[in-house]
């Protein structure tokens, strides 16, 4: 009787392990494909907002303009339909939010009901007319020409360089800029990050005394505790003007700022992950290599770190992972101007801070809303192709030491 | 325990009871802008009448509207007009609405206090945040370059802005954005080449209101809470209630109160422009 309880509770406690593993795999599967879900549908979408259209004269000889020509001409950099392949007539905006300054409120109707019609006739009687109107208007007795625009392709996205999601009448979706900065701002957080942060966890694990150990040990685990969001004010108030000064910079939230900030962030996980590993080396092993007359940096280089490097490269993958997911401190130290960086003392606009900063008004479902997932895909794949590299290389160094 | 348990149960229920039986609700949702001067007004418009209860929460003034849209808010706040195609919307879903202005917001255009400017025209204002003008010397300052800062493009005063100053153009590409006003001010405090936009509230003695001019520069004006009650000053931007013409009884009390000298004392209070 005991020994058949014994068996169904150690049957219960597999069950829950399994479930446990079950339901954790299941959600990383689950938010993967919601993930990817939302951001495809970003592609093959007009950058037009659903419901409207662009109109312009029926004489006019242009069919089609792509959405940075659209951005080009409603900002008044092109004023002329020759720029953009037309004939030689300057171009008139007309925009529905300021139709009250051609014609009177009587003439639209209370009820709008008159407002087709002042379109249509405004189209028709200047040749150069661009209008920005919704489709209702563009329907029957229409006497203009409804412009196409093409589709949001995945190279466009990818290889253009203008962020700007919420302009109007058409998006401009280009997120070079944003990957580029992202890199930038995580490559400078690794590169201050991993030589300081193994140098620390040597030194932690192998030449400082228990008692200083003991002391620093949970100062580092404290850093960890810190809300990112005190790390992104500390930033913003003692580093952002330290770098101003030091470089005799313009602007002080740049990408350095950045890097400085995740860089102190990833840290502790570093830390505390790799020197963990460290101490994992079997007592025998050391001591083996100190009888056989090596020095206790010779034992250090050449087999404590050899052995750990498995987890010393789990370190450096979870460092990583934090400093290009984090969100709140680079929002409010990079200044987050969407421009192609060129060196580290530039503004740059990262993945995570466009996310964080414009996902609460993104209207849901929409274009933009749409956009901001893809965005997330393209931080995901980078993420993970960053652990792949970092895999490959330390499976192949193992085989080598060996 | 155990008996503690129960009671505090019962008393859970009972609290759940007692909110979803009470009917009279007023929920209004919206504008951020807007929304610590609703919370202050509904405060002290719930400390006068013990039976009012009065929900207030933020998301944005589009947000607001299309919660407005689909009947989930009883008044909608926001920082800017009914678009047209909202408008559109509501007159196809059949209801009429009323629209009060219940306080005005100024913005102020502030730059770092060793800045020699002083004044600037709407144009000028323009060609920085567009990108076009990047250098202080081509307005008339020293020989160093210009770091504009707004805010994010979630926030309803990227869009006032964007309307009122640049003339619906769209901002620069090297442009910062910066999550928070209170982050705007901070960087512009510490940056000697800085030019920003924060609400009238916000202005601190660490950073150098403009005056603005939009004639061309004939006359410029200084952002005061006397000029912006007169409209002397250009940037001004009203705020707005939306609800149903049918929901009119319900609201009545609420909007005459804010409307009032005292609800429109709440309004300086908390920095913004009273309508009196």
């Amino acid at each position: 009787m005991i020994k058949f309880f014994k068996s169904t509770f150690e049957k219960i406690i597999e069950g829950t392990l399994f479930l446990s593993s079950t339901i954790t795999t299941l959600a990383i599967v689950l938010i993967i494909v919601f993930l990817f879900r939302e951001g495809i549908g970003t592609f093959n979408q007009s950058p037009i907002e659903e419901g409207f259209s662009l109109v312009v004269n029926k004489n006019n000889p242009i069919n089609e303009l792509s959405a940075q020509q659209i951005k080009n001409i409603f900002d008044q950099n092109i004023t002329n339909w020759k720029t953009v392949g037309g004939n030689k007539d300057s171009i008139i905006l007309f925009n529905l939010d300021n139709i009250s300054n051609f014609y009177s409120d009587s003439a639209i109707g209370e009820n709008f009901e008159f407002l087709p019609q002042c379109i249509s006739d405004y189209t028709e009687k200047h040749s150069g007319v661009v209008a920005f109107v919704s489709t209702r208007y563009t329907g029957k007795g229409f006497t203009g020409k409804i412009l196409t625009t093409p589709k949001v392709t995945i190279t466009q996205f990818i290889s253009q360089k203008e962020w700007f999601p919420t302009a109007q009448p058409a998006a401009q979706l280009g997120v070079l800029a944003l990957i580029l900065g992202t890199l930038w701002v995580s490559f400078g957080a690794i590169v201050i990050a991993l030589p300081l942060g193994l140098a620390t966890s040597i030194y932690m694990a192998e030449v400082a005394n228990p008692k200083v150990r003991n002391f620093l040990k949970p100062l580092v685990e404290l850093l960890a505790g810190i809300p990112s969001v005190v790390y992104g004010f500390f930033g913003l108030v003692i580093i952002v003007p330290g770098i101003q000064k030091l470089f005799d910079l313009p602007v002080g939230e740049t990408a350095l700022a950045g890097s400085i900030v995740l860089g102190i962030m990833a840290l502790p996980t570093i830390i505390t992950i790799s020197e963990d590993a460290l101490r994992t080396t079997p007592k025998a092993m050391k001591e083996a290599s100190l009888a056989l007359g090596a020095n206790k940096w010779q034992t250090t280089a050449r087999v404590v770190i050899p052995y750990s490097s498995s987890g010393i490269t789990a370190a450096a993958i979870l460092g990583i992972g934090r400093a290009i997911g984090e969100t709140m401190a680079v929002l409010m130290v990079t200044g987050n101007a969407a421009v192609i960086p060129h060196s580290f003392l530039e503004p740059v606009r990262t993945i995570p801070a466009t996310i964080a900063a414009e996902l609460g008004e993104a209207p849901q479902g929409g274009l933009h809303y749409k956009a901001l997932f893809a965005l997330g895909c393209i931080l995901f794949i980078i993420t993970m192709a960053i652990n792949l590299i970092v895999g490959y290389v330390s499976s192949k160094k193992k085989y080598n030491t060996r | 325990m155990k008996a503690k348990i129960k009671i505090t149960t019962v008393l859970f229920l009972l609290s759940i009871i007692s909110i979803s039986t009470f009917s009279q609700i007023l929920k209004i949702k919206g504008s951020d802008t807007v929304l610590p001067l609703s919370q202050k007004e509904a405060e002290t418009y719930m400390k006068k009448n013990k039976s009012a209860k009065i929900t207030v929460t933020g998301g944005g003034s589009g947000v607001g509207i299309a919660a407005f849209l689909n009947g989930s808010t009883d008044i909608a706040m926001a920082s800017r007009k009914i678009k047209m195609s909202e408008k559109m919307k509501l007159q196809d879903a059949g209801k009429a609405y009323k629209e009060v202005v219940i306080a005005n917001d100024a913005l102020s255009v502030i730059v770092n206090p060793a800045n020699k400017i002083s004044q600037l025209t709407r144009e000028q204002l323009e060609g920085i945040f567009t990108g076009k003008i990047t250098n202080w010397k081509e307005v008339g300052g020293n020989d160093e370059k210009i770091v504009a800062y707004s805010r994010e493009s979630s926030s309803g005063t990227f869009e006032f802005f964007k309307e009122h100053v640049l003339n619906n153009k769209n901002y620069g590409t090297a442009i910062l954005m910066m999550p928070a006003t209170g982050a705007v001010v901070q960087s512009v405090s510490q940056t000697k080449g800085a030019i920003g936009y924060v609400g009238f509230a916000y202005i601190e003695k660490n950073v150098k209101p403009l005056k603005i001019s939009y004639d061309k520069g004939k006359t410029f004006i200084e952002p005061t809470v006397a000029n912006a009650k007169t409209k002397l000053y250009p940037v001004v931007r009203p705020l707005y209630y939306y609800y149903l013409t049918k929901d009119a009884a319900k609201v009545k009390s609420l909007i005459d109160f804010i409307l009032s000298t005292d609800g429109q004392k709440v309004v300086s209070e908390v920095g913004y422009i009273s309508l009196k």
